[in-house]
């Protein structure tokens, strides 16, 4: 290469690196405005730009937290030293109403997923060719079409407002990605592997759960991560079939309800979506690969 | 287990009845069980007096435990018939429970909804086509499909343009996994949690106040005008659209870099033999090489601005001329409780993804092996 060459090649590379940089600043602006103004005062964050703390202006607090956090009879102290009573958001409540609807969300469609995929690799019955037809079709079909008449079921079987009936909405809907991406995985295991657990007169459901199981492990966490942000992020589900304002409310409900009746308190706003999404944040760096491999093998889902 | 029927075998059609009862009664037992068990644990659980944490807890291990359990007991139950009978129902101890749960939940309330669809608010008189007739012509409807349009062409658009444009950036630097992380972190983020971010990005305040809203505050800084970002006809469709490009730019990126490691560099090589410029690559040699995961990350996208909802109701709750299907959908099913017309409205969503879902079929029934 000429040097001509080679510094047209070098400048070039600064123009890549700036134009990327200037992208993952924008990229990242929204998240870090979010973060600093939840841990700013309630008059900073109403009068003042968040990014004058850059000029050394204002102070932190976390009493935007303890606030959102706490129940109805939060007290706090604010800069003055008083201590105020006020009412909290106590989305620490919503919190646990959030694992309490996605921990079995994310274990039973898996669970029933892996079972139904292993059925459609490794055995012959009746009818296997067009279920499995009708899996990859519903792949794309919007949940929205089963929300009145499962609505209409639940409330005849008392379900509306329960963990159980959301559960099993979320199992419903999780179900074909889950037995799509399973079935691409299970299906390419060796079949010497069964075969001499087979030979040792093993039940399929021993085989299923000592070897299957185990060996899928890849495709099960990627198949967990997905299912559990879309469970933990979901909003509509969770508004039809746990309703709007009752004690089950998960996170995304009771931010979507701050949003209607605080929508100009920014401070506690911001604190809300932090800790709406910390959660899913931590998930996702901790367990990126996985996720990553999960997208690339459902990226036909709707 | 062996995968291969027994053939020659003689069975009367009494016994071919039984067996096929039993597969459906396999099929439901698990569902049916479970369900009735984890229903009577919630009662209990309701009327009790517990910690909050207790509940939680004692609910999660009941119906994952739950579940489980039951499989291994109708796998008990099945063998302990012949071993001709065990062999015919096994398939559906497996597949069975996810069979009737997905009739239950997306195969027949697609029927469901198609009838619905014909009757009016309450469900009780036949009204015909009346409900698609609102559908298509009612003005917040058309309102409604136009937003959606404009959804999928900016949306989808904007996250694969953005999308291949830092893949194919990344692809050349040292700090790839860095940069990619920031892009792809959004996608961890609910609707709900983007739609407070970007609310509070678009917030506004009167001219001479000072600003807290960021594209606000850099309008000012240029000079001019504050603006109520969200009661500007058309533009705030765009400004709610730019949350879905931030969010899903991240996903479109990863698969396609994927790709773009996939492109043999003996081609990119030939090419620069050739005297093209690293433009020319991407245009003539990249570009086609990854065109149908370009197809497949598009349509993905496609479907979720077909059914985009959260960030609208959050962001403006379809107020200023931003309606969009799903939320329409909504407003009729829990604010007008127009179940007709919800279903109508649901049944177009369907309609709309048919040509993905028909795709999706053909390419699952081109691969070998099933």
């Amino acid at each position: 290469m000429t040097t001509l060459a080679k510094k047209k090649k070098h400048n070039w590379n600064i123009v890549v690196n700036i134009i990327l940089i200037v992208l993952v600043i924008i990229w990242s602006i929204p998240i870090i405005g979010l973060l600093i103004s939840s841990v700013r005062p309630q008059d900073d964050v109403l009068n003042t730009g968040w990014w004058r703390i850059f000029a050394g202006e204002g102070n932190f607090t976390l009493n935007n937290y303890r606030r959102v956090l706490g129940g109805s009879q939060s007290t706090f102290t604010d800069a003055a030293g008083n201590v105020l009573r006020a009412s909290g958001d106590n989305l620490s409540q919503a919190f646990i109403n959030s694992f309490t609807v996605t921990i079995p969300a994310v274990i039973i469609p898996i669970l029933i997923a892996a079972a139904a995929a292993f059925g459609f690799a490794w055995m012959i019955f009746p009818g296997r060719k067009i279920f499995f037809t009708i899996v990859v079709a519903l792949l794309v079909v919007p949940l929205q079409i089963a929300l009145i008449p499962i609505l209409r079921d639940y409330m005849k079987l008392g379900l509306t407002g329960s963990y159980l009936g959301i559960w099993l909405a979320h199992t419903g809907f999780g179900l074909p990605l889950g037995i799509y991406l399973l079935y691409n995985y299970i299906s390419t295991i060796p079949r010497d592997v069964f075969e001499s657990a087979f030979l040792d007169g093993a039940r399929p459901m021993v085989v299923f759960a000592r070897l299957v199981l185990p060996l899928s492990v890849p495709a099960i966490a990627s198949l967990g991560i997905f299912q559990f942000l879309w469970v933990w992020n979901d909003l509509l589900v969770a508004l039809v079939f746990l309703g709007g304002t009752s004690d089950v409310a998960v996170l995304t409900q009771r931010l979507a309800n701050m949003v209607g009746s605080r929508g100009q308190d920014w401070h506690l706003l911001t604190a809300g979506a932090f800790v709406v999404m910390v959660v899913p944040v931590l998930v996702f760096f901790a367990l990126q690969r996985y996720f990553v491999q999960g997208l690339m093998a459902g990226s036909v889902k709707g | 287990m062996t995968t291969t029927e027994i053939s020659g075998e003689k069975r009367g059609f009494l016994a071919t009845a039984l067996i096929a009862i039993g597969r459906v009664a396999v099929s439901l037992f698990v569902p049916i069980v479970a369900f009735v068990v984890l229903w009577a644990g919630f009662i209990f659980l309701r009327d009790s007096n517990a910690p909050q944490g207790i509940i939680a807890a004692v609910a999660i291990v009941w119906g994952v435990g739950g579940v489980a359990l039951l499989f291994w007991v109708t796998d008990w139950v099945v063998n302990r018939t012949s071993v001709t009978v065990a062999k015919k129902l096994q398939p559906f101890v497996f597949v069975g429970p996810a069979l009737a749960i997905l009739a239950w939940y997306l195969f027949i309330p697609t029927l469901r909804s198609l009838y619905l669809s014909f009757f009016d608010a309450q469900s009780n008189n036949f009204v015909g086509l009346a409900n698609y007739i609102f559908a298509f012509t009612d003005s917040k409807m058309i309102e409604s499909f136009t937003n959606n349009l404009l959804w999928l062409i900016l949306g989808t658009g904007g996250a694969v343009g953005f999308g291949l444009l830092i893949a194919l950036l990344a692809d050349r630097v040292k700090m790839e996994k860095f940069f990619k992380s920031i892009i792809f972190m959004p996608m961890a983020i609910s609707f709900v949690g983007a739609g407070v971010i970007w609310r509070f990005i678009y917030a506004y305040k009167p001219a001479g106040e000072d600003q807290i809203g960021l594209l606000n505050a850099v309008v000012t800084f240029f000079g001019g005008e504050p603006q109520a970002w969200f009661t500007m006809p058309v533009w705030n469709n765009v400004f709610l659209i730019a949350i879905l490009v931030w969010l899903q730019t991240g996903y479109a990126m990863v698969i396609i870099s994927s790709a773009l490691k996939g492109v043999p560099s003996s081609i990119i090589e030939a090419g620069r033999i050739d005297g093209a410029g690293e433009l020319r690559i991407i245009r003539s040699i990249i570009i086609p090489y990854i065109a149908s995961t370009l197809v497949t990350v598009s349509t993905t996208i496609i479907i979720i601005t077909l059914k985009i909802f959260d960030i609208v109701f959050t962001m403006t709750n379809g107020n200023y001329g931003t309606e969009v299907i799903a939320s329409m959908q909504y407003k009729q099913m829990f604010r007008f409780y127009h179940y007709g017309r919800g279903s109508a409205i649901a049944i177009v969503l369907v309609l709309a993804v048919i040509p993905v879902m028909w795709y999706n079929l053909r390419q699952f029934s081109k691969r070998e092996g099933f």
